[in-house]
């Protein structure tokens, strides 16, 4: 095989006042013809930097700073900027992470196709366009003819995303260069786009520079890995080798972290129901009018259930599932159309807002966003006291509450007098999680509460979810779409799709014999489910 | 923030013209005791003809810095009290219509539509006319027309702040709708609104001046505009008459500008638009 790009010594400086002065340091890689390569690490590693500076799309203030970029031997680092425009899509393409944004949304997917040709003046406006339809065919996207005069909101996520790889494709790249091009996608869709750069690889023997913080989607693609960690390379190597023989501290403990798909014991639960949903509604309509008739999606169709008093149930399903607005109907947020939830009896769909405000302590929230869940403007000790306070309780109790509970979730008391940027995401989360602790709720309702972590913190905050269901009984509805955080974590599992409770049950029947089709598809997209197994296995677990 | 303020230039030329304009103004009672009715000099004197009369006196033979000085009362008065009225019927409006949506927004946003439909000078001229010129119906016919804009921003500023999730904990705690808004939502939109009011002084000071520049301001106050307005008959042949109170408008309107440029870099960093290296 022949190196087609070289990558020497690379170091990207970031402008003054940065956490740390390189982005990247001393970077070196080689990307061979036909060859998958993987750039893994968390999130401020540096990985994105690197193809950034590769593409000269690097952000305002942060500059090359020092290190050469062989292609095909000429150093595209020191290239002028028009020399780059000619290389960039044709010989070097790039797909991003979101592909709503990164496609016009006021321009027809053949028209972007088309204008990739007609931006290094080739072809005529008919060729344009035919090989526009012969590049959706080759993406896999249904009916060309169709996709080719549809807008991006038209289609799906993982449609735009093979929209957007068709768009990278259409001068024959020999590299491709992949942000974390499916993070943005559900399991399943995932999948198949992962499935489809496997094939066009082999087909067109592109090589491929993928940059992911998921060692699943490691284990699926890659031929070769890098791991960064702080702008270094701190491990190297043929990814068979990394993943399962890891030699620097730092990919042990990311693998470490990794949730196993090992199932925990099965615990005892005495079956006392703390929420019970009796045939929940709720729809959403949207558009509609004198003429038209309106869009309905029955986001939560006629769903009964029950999470038992220390218990946690898992609440698995993939975008558009519905499984966020049954969360949200649960605490009411969102106010059902029909059905009941009944939390220790109390039935809070029927409550009026009045009577609900003094009901609040019975169920809390843990959110999905650990930037947009504090209010930037309030110290943490407000957050935390604000809800007990209007509960009835005095300040001084509500302030020596709080204090001990920033003990628990292992912030210590001192945090309560600081503002929430002072925190980073994972610190923000476990605050999130004093802030419903502080309320003494009969359950918790917790939606992606990890998801927007990176592994190692996610590993951490489970941990600290794990610990505090154990020390105080907690019950809790725990929504995620990651199947293997479910696992960790939960005791019975509740699959949703379309707004329809499709399967539940204990972990180990769910995980071990699912029964309806729509949970055995979820758990096969799994990534890297095969070297997972093995994994466990080889770890004891 | 202050330290991104204190870096962008433009905002401390503005903050350094809007400091001397607002010391003349304040300290004019001492600068030039005699107010600036008082016939000093003979009439038409030419800038710095004499001593001590350095941009020359009118066709009455009043001095024209007299005025210039007395006249930044005024402005500035006008200006601020006008735009403190503006958002005193805007920010509450505005907030309640984004916040309870329904018809509670339906109702604002048509009342808002219905002042946003009459041209703003148009509808100041007929105020003024009918609440007979005094310095407080100026005031109020100017805060008048400017308030629509402040009552679209905020209700555009709440609704994206109400579906923060920081707003859904707040509910789940079990506050009250009015302290959410008020505790939670309205502090996190006020950025945008001092940029925008900070705008609106200039604005209001303009309109003033073109008020008393068509013979509708207070006969009894000098300003700006009612100094141009009187000396535009002998533009031909006294040209700093309109030429000194026109500079005066000029500078305090561009430097209020240019501070409301700098808070807005400083209050949003992200929006600022420095191009990228």
């Amino acid at each position: 095989m022949s190196p087609v790009l070289e990558i020497t010594d690379l170091s990207i400086a970031l402008p003054a006042g940065a956490d740390r002065p390189l982005a990247v340091s001393d970077m070196t890689l080689t990307l061979n013809a036909g060859e998958i390569l993987c750039v893994v690490g968390e999130s401020g590693s540096g990985k994105s930097m690197t193809a950034n500076a590769l593409m000269g799309l690097l952000p305002g203030g942060v500059t090359v700073g020092g290190g050469t970029a062989l292609f095909h031997g000429q150093d595209v680092l020191q290239l002028p900027e028009t020399a780059r425009q000619q290389l960039r899509g044709s010989r070097i393409a790039m797909i991003f992470q979101e592909p709503m944004t990164a496609l016009n949304p006021l321009m027809r997917i053949g028209d972007q196709i088309a204008e990739v040709f007609a931006a290094h003046n080739k072809f005529t406006p008919a060729e344009r366009r035919q090989k526009a339809l012969d590049l959706i065919q080759e993406v896999g996207l249904p009916d060309p003819k169709k996709i080719i005069r549809a807008y991006p909101f038209q289609l799906s996520g993982g449609q735009r995303q093979r929209a957007m790889i068709a768009m990278a494709l259409a001068l024959e790249p020999e590299v491709l260069i992949a942000d974390e091009p499916t993070t943005a996608l559900d399991v399943t869709t995932q999948a198949q786009i992962l499935q489809l750069i496997l094939d066009l690889r082999s087909r067109r023997g592109m090589a491929v520079m993928f940059i992911t913080h998921d060692f699943g989607v490691v284990a699926e693609i890659a031929d070769q890995v890098i791991v960064m960690r702080q702008g270094q390379v701190v491990e190297r190597g043929a990814a068979a080798v990394v993943l399962t023989h890891p030699q620097h501290d730092y990919t042990k403990r990311l693998l470490a972290a990794i949730p196993s798909g090992a199932l925990p014991d099965a615990r005892e639960i005495a079956p006392v129901p703390v929420l019970e949903l009796r045939n929940l509604n709720k729809v959403f309509r949207t558009g509609g009018g004198l003429f038209r008739t309106a869009r309905e999606v029955r986001a939560v169709d006629n769903i009964s259930l029950s999470v038992a008093r220390g218990e946690v149930l898992g609440l698995v399903g993939e975008s558009g599932s519905g499984k966020s607005t049954l969360g949200r109907s649960v605490v009411r947020l969102v106010t059902p159309d029909s059905g009941q939830v009944l939390v220790d009896g109390v039935d809070l769909a029927a409550l009026t807002e009045e009577e609900l405000r003094h009901q609040r302590d019975k169920v809390q929230m843990v959110f999905q966003d650990p930037y947009a869940s504090l209010n930037p403007r309030h110290r943490i000790l407000r957050a935390l006291i604000d809800g007990p306070i209007a509960m009835g309780k005095s300040k001084s109790d509500a302030t020596t509450r709080a204090h001990e509970l920033l003990e628990i979730v292992g912030l210590g008391a001192e945090a309560a007098s600081r503002f929430p940027h002072e925190f980073s995401g994972g610190q923000r989360q476990r605050i999130g999680i004093a802030r419903a602790l502080a309320m003494e709720p009969d359950l918790i309702v917790a939606d992606e509460a990890v998801s927007a972590l990176d592994v190692s913190i996610q590993a951490q905050v489970l941990d600290l979810l794990r610990d505090l269901r154990a020390r105080m009984g907690l019950s809790i509805l725990f929504i995620t779409h990651d199947l293997r955080v479910a696992a960790q974590l939960c005791d019975r599992i509740a699959v949703m799709q379309t707004g329809q409770l499709v399967e539940i049950g204990p972990v180990q029947q769910v995980f071990l014999t699912p029964q309806h089709p729509y949970t055995k598809q979820l758990l096969a997209a799994v990534p890297g489910a095969d070297w997972q197994q093995a994994h466990d296995l080889r770890s004891g677990t | 923030m202050i330290r991104r303020f204190s870096k962008h230039k433009g905002a401390m030329i503005g903050v350094l013209i809007l400091a001397i304009v607002v010391a003349l103004a304040v300290f004019a009672p001492l600068l030039y005791p005699r107010g600036p009715w008082a016939m000093v000099q003979r009439p038409f004197l030419q800038p710095m003809a004499m001593e001590g009369f350095l941009l020359g006196t009118d066709t009455l033979g009043r001095d024209v810095a007299a005025g210039l000085v007395h006249g930044a009362r005024v402005s500035l008065l006008v200006g601020l009290v006008s735009t403190l009225v503006a958002l005193l019927i805007g920010v509450p409006l505005g907030a309640l219509a984004g916040f309870y949506g329904a018809w509670v927004d339906e109702g604002a946003m048509r009342f808002t539509e219905f002042f946003q439909t009459i041209p703003n000078f148009a509808l100041a001229i007929v105020l003024v006319a009918i609440l007979e010129p005094s310095l407080t119906s100026i005031t109020l016919a100017i805060a008048i027309v400017s308030w629509p804009p402040v009552a679209r921003l905020v209700r555009a500023e709440v609704m994206a702040v109400k579906s923060r999730e920081y707003v859904d904990a707040a509910r789940l705690s079990g506050l009250s709708n009015r302290r959410i808004l008020i505790e939670q939502v309205l502090p996190n939109t006020v950025s945008p609104i001092i940029v925008l009011a900070s705008l609106m002084v200039a604005t209001a000071i303009l309109l003033e001046s073109s008020l008393s520049f068509l013979g509708l301001g207070d006969p009894n106050i000098m300003s700006w505009g009612y100094m141009i307005g009187a000396a535009r008959t002998v533009i031909r042949s006294a040209w700093w008459l309109s030429f000194f109170p026109g500079v005066a408008i000029v500078l305090t309107v561009l430097a209020l500008n240019l501070i409301g440029e700098g808070l807005n870099d400083a209050l949003n960093p992200h929006l600022s638009r420095k191009g990228h290296a």
